[in-house]
């Protein structure tokens, strides 16, 4: 424990205030890079630092926040480790000349990191390990330079913060604290809320947490407020000095310093024990706010022991309320969904998750194990595409431990984790991943002796698994015990063992259960009826998660019922809201709602290739099983689908198509010709592709919309595409070419900077893949622009790629 | 905020012809579940601006050089720096949709177009009530990219008003906005009247664009 933390038992512990906008008062223009005058004007930066210290701040911040290999490296005026090193000199030589006051020890340093001022992948182009290693630098200069903590700040992206804690932790052992920036609506910049983000901070172990910039203390206090109710940590408010406005071009705070030391007194018996200022504060501000905060007393937060996991948006509590996990993402027993992942078809799998949550499920199981294929790169593309759609937690499903670890570093949020076991080597493999990365983790209650026959047996194990968790420093929040689930038709007394051990699990221990539900009906008939049954006595005996299908209804009746007669469902509104007019056909598999409501038809007589023409995914689905029945699936191809396909392209080229049409048809030629490879898998034959295409977006672009239109068109025309995605870098593209030996490569650029990454991947191609003709489109691109760059055809819209196909590939 | 149907539709190549029934609807889904979604914010400053030769502009934190954005700041002696995003929960349900269902992607993209291009508009607006009332003409947003207006400039405008931190728009190594329904701009100030309302589209010189009104 080191003396900082020692010191919040007594007192309140006070940071300084703002450091740019006093700078900007001293002549730093917009625009400059702040953290170059630790350098430039040292003796300055020393005396703010003095100031503050004199003023009763008991923490500097080093004046860091943009100091990164981004803006400060070989290529620039100066290079990172002069600046953090500058930084950390200057506030070094504060803290040991600035005049106390009796009593007062020397202040500490905080080696302040703020963030990269760039966007993490998907939706920018920052690698989350880029970010880590961003951090990381910054870090390992601050600790030799003698800080004495690291202050994450102004994170407005839980990923973000993730990758700076880790660094920070990985590459120091000094104390870390966060503080994150949230607007007045308690949401961060990329719609995390304070629930999720405390529970991920609390998940990575840092020291303290809380909130600074963006707003003043007065619109804080709702946001502290709801941090108080869920925290365990100490907490940290560092506000601006009110809210700004421009006058005359400068910038100034609402609030003086008097108001905002009455404020922040205010903040302090809400709960807040470090406090300090931001932008526009001044050693002032934090002079009067020692004064009158200096002898409050000082409540730590106490523990909640709340059982949460959490996505980049939202947490999950698993409490009273019993959560749906939802199975579907799992190969064992589907074959689809085995071929899906052979294929590397993450679209099938991403609609799986989609579809479960628009079913209510409230977390996805993820498990994508399977012996040939590279689990653990599986398990990261799956969760980082997952969790780049998708609002709800995950759990990590896997016995790979590999897999487990790079699962949990690149997740964004506290996941849960599937799972740990009473045996001691898992034990020793688990609980160190869940104390460094955070994570609720599911217990089986088994060990080396097997799977206790008892309840007895079971909650014995459990105690164990409590026990060694503790060891760790994992407290039994984070456990949730699986009771086991075993099959009825081979044990008839199973069923009765495992609620027997969830009761127990939550009266004696007071502890979470979870179980996966179906496997207590395998090997019966009409599964569900056995499956609904159980999971509403789990539910009776206190089970606090359910690892089912959330698609079918027989299950989902189960829940809505048992939450209206546990009174969970005040007002039974949630269950009239789904169950009032619609009655669902028990065991239907529900379907995602689509298109066909918002078309208001449900066009259930027209022929295949009427659905096709309109759009109508559904009404086409069903039109090609019907014709299946009588009909060759060739045939239906060449005599129905085609047809339409080429009708609605002509029309297209006409102008009397016009784009979200031609997609809307082409969606729905996808869904029959789906169920025809189906039919063709089933006789041992195999869909004949025309060709292949690779399709990228080049590297520097990341808008792939255009791209993906091409890709739609070129798989309805039965070419096989190779998507390679965006921001592709043009060796990627001819080593695939080369690989594969690819004959038509279409590329994509959004933007005049990007062409010229277009330019230079058709260079390559043309010395290392000759034989590849080049295809291209984008929205700055014009036939002349095109054949500049020495593309061989300037496709203006997606059928003409489709056209251009055609003719490389003689189908004309 | 009133989003106009016909922009919609005209970014989805529409032109001047109407929706059938279906689009139609759609497209008040679409709209529906973007408006859900976006966390519209934006934030501007005002720096003096001097026109020196050969088309160069200082805007005091900056200076560049372009004729067309030289023309459109003629007589003014004041320039508003302006930024403006939908934030990234457009981009998360454009990327769900572009790797799941494509119709409902591009409605969707030329939706946020439309809604990202009217939030501006009403904040511009906004503004030029305010600075008519202090006896000031705004001239018409004018962006990077628009003309020989340098895209390069985005780096100037958004670190100056710190976008970053501020309302989240961040720029790539390629000078592309995250999140990508953003919007950076600069509006004259002037004691003069401008001459005619030319914004957008109008103003730009690409005048073969398939999407120009």
């Amino acid at each position: 424990m080191t003396a900082i933390l020692e010191k919040l038992k007594e007192r309140i512990l006070f940071f300084d205030g703002g450091m740019g906008s006093l700078l900007q008062a001293n002549g730093l223009k917009p625009g400059e890079l702040p953290e170059t005058w630790n350098v430039t004007h040292s003796d300055l930066i020393v005396k703010l630092h003095r100031e503050y210290l004199e003023a009763g701040a008991d923490m500097i911040k080093t004046n860091t926040f943009g100091a990164n290999g981004l803006k400060y490296n070989k290529d620039k005026e100066f290079d990172l480790e002069q600046i953090v090193t500058a930084a950390m000199k200057n506030a070094r030589e504060a803290v040991d000349t600035a005049a106390y006051t009796s009593g007062r020890s020397k202040g500490a340093i905080a080696l302040d990191i703020g963030p990269t001022g760039k966007l993490l992948k998907p939706l920018g182009d920052l690698d989350f390990e880029d970010a880590y290693e961003l951090f990381s630098q910054v870090v390992r200069i601050g600790e030799r330079e003698g800080a004495d903590l690291i202050l994450i700040e102004t994170m407005s992206d839980s990923y973000e913060a993730k990758a700076a804690v880790l660094a920070a932790k990985e590459n120091s052992s000094l104390p870390v604290f966060v503080t994150m920036i949230f607007d007045d609506k308690g949401k961060l910049l990329t719609g995390g809320n304070v629930e999720s983000t405390v529970a991920l901070l609390e998940g990575l172990g840092v020291d303290a947490l809380g909130i600074n910039c963006g707003l003043g203390p007065v619109q804080m206090k709702g946001i502290l407020e709801d941090i108080m109710k869920v925290v365990s940590l100490p907490v940290i408010v560092n506000p601006n000095a009110g809210l700004p406005r421009s006058e005359g071009g400068k910038t100034v705070y609402d609030i003086d310093a008097d108001e905002f030391a009455r404020v922040m007194k205010e903040i302090v018996e809400a709960g807040a024990c470090i406090i300090g200022g931001c932008c526009g504060t001044t050693p002032e501000h934090i002079e009067k706010m020692a004064a009158l905060c200096k002898d409050l007393p000082v409540r730590l937060p106490e523990r909640k022991n709340r059982t949460v996991i959490s996505s980049y948006a939202q947490a999950v509590v698993i409490d009273q309320d019993p959560v749906i996990i939802g199975e579907r993402i799992n190969p064992t027993g589907k074959a689809k969904f085995k071929q899906a992942l052979k294929d590397h078809n993450l679209e099938y799998i991403l609609k799986e998750g989609v579809l479960q949550q628009d079913n209510g499920a409230h977390v996805l199981d993820v498990n994508v194990g399977l012996p040939e294929i590279d689990e653990p790169a599986m398990m990261v593309e799956v969760v980082k595409e997952l969790q780049s759609i998708i609002d709800l937690p995950l759990q990590i499903d896997t016995s790979n431990m590999t897999a487990m670890e790079r699962a949990m570093r690149i997740y964004n949020g506290k996941p849960l984790i599937n799972s740990v076991n009473g045996k001691k080597e898992v034990m020793e493999a688990i609980f160190p991943l869940v104390k460094r990365y955070g994570g609720v983790v599911v217990a089986l209650a088994l060990d080396e002796d097997g799977i206790p026959e008892t309840a007895e047996g079971r909650i014995a194990v459990s105690k164990k698994i409590y026990d060694t968790a503790a060891g760790y420093g994992i407290g039994k929040e984070d456990i949730i015990i699986d009771a086991l689930c075993m099959t009825v038709s081979s044990d008839s007394k199973g069923a009765i063992t495992t609620l027997e051990t969830v009761r127990r699990v939550r009266d004696e221990l007071q502890g979470k259960t979870i179980l996966g539900v179906s496997n207590i009906s395998f090997g019966l008939p009409q599964r569900e009826i056995v499956n609904a049954a159980f999971f509403t006595m789990a539910l009776q005996n206190g089970l606090s998660a359910a690892i089912i299908n959330p698609n079918s209804e027989a299950m989902m009746r189960s829940y809505y019922s048992f939450r209206v007669l546990a009174d969970l469902d005040p007002q039974c509104s949630n269950y009239i809201s789904i169950y009032s007019g619609n009655v669902a056909v028990l065991g239907e598999v529900k379907r995602q709602s689509g298109d066909q409501k918002a078309a208001g038809v449900s066009g259930t007589d027209l022929s295949l290739g009427e659905s096709i023409k309109k759009g109508l995914k559904d009404r086409a689905y069903a039109a090609v099983s019907e014709l299946l029945e009588n009909r060759e699936p060739l045939t239906i191809i060449n005599e129905e689908m085609i047809p339409a396909l080429n009708e609605v392209g002509k029309g297209f080229e006409k102008g009397t198509v016009f784009l979200p049409q031609l997609l809307m048809s082409a969606e729905a030629a996808k869904a029959a010709f789906e169920v025809i490879k189906e039919k063709l898998a089933q006789s041992g034959a195999e869909e004949k592709k025309k060709g292949t295409v690779i399709l990228a977006t080049v590297k520097g672009d990341i808008h792939d919309i255009g791209k993906n239109i091409v890709k739609v068109l070129l798989e309805n025309y039965s070419y096989e595409v190779l998507d390679l995605g965006k921001d592709v870098p043009p060796e990627t593209i001819v080593k695939t070419a080369i690989e594969r030996n690819v004959k038509l490569v279409g590329l994509s650029a959004l933007m005049t900077t990007t062409v010229p990454s277009m330019e230079e991947t058709i260079r390559q191609l043309r010395t290392q893949a000759p034989f590849a003709k080049v295809m291209v489109g984008g929205a700055v691109l014009t036939k002349e622009y095109a054949m500049t760059i020495g593309a061989d055809q300037y496709c203006r819209d997606a059928m003409a790629s489709v056209n251009y196909a055609e003719d490389i590939f003689e189908v004309k | 905020m009133e989003i106009s149907r016909k922009e919609i539709l005209r970014y989805l190549g529409y032109g001047n012809k109407e929706s059938d029934e279906q689009i139609s609807a759609l497209v008040e889904e679409v709209l529906e579940e973007l408006l859900a979604a976006a966390s519209p914010k934006c934030i501007y400053r005002a720096f003096p601006l001097t026109l020196l030769p050969e088309n160069e502009i200082d805007f005091t934190v900056f200076r560049t050089k372009s004729r067309n954005l030289s023309k459109n700041l003629a007589d003014c002696e004041e320039v508003l720096l302006f930024a403006a995003t939908l934030g990234t929960g457009v981009d998360v349900l454009l990327h769900k949709y572009t790797r799941l269902q494509m119709s409902r992607a591009v409605i969707m993209q030329a939706a946020a177009a439309a809604v990202i291009e009217e939030y501006c508009d009403q904040e511009n607006r906004r503004l030029k009530q305010e600075y008519e009332a202090r006896g000031f003409y705004l001239r018409p947003r004018f962006s990077p990219g628009y003309g020989d207006f340098s895209l390069e400039c985005q780096k100037d405008i958004t670190t100056v008003l710190e976008t970053p931190k501020r309302i989240g728009i961040m720029l790539t190594e390629s000078l592309l906005m995250t999140p990508s329904k953003s919007v950076t701009a600069v509006m004259g100030v002037s004691k003069k009247p401008y001459r005619c309302e030319i914004k957008g589209c109008e103003s730009c010189g690409k005048k073969d664009c398939a999407y120009r009104r």
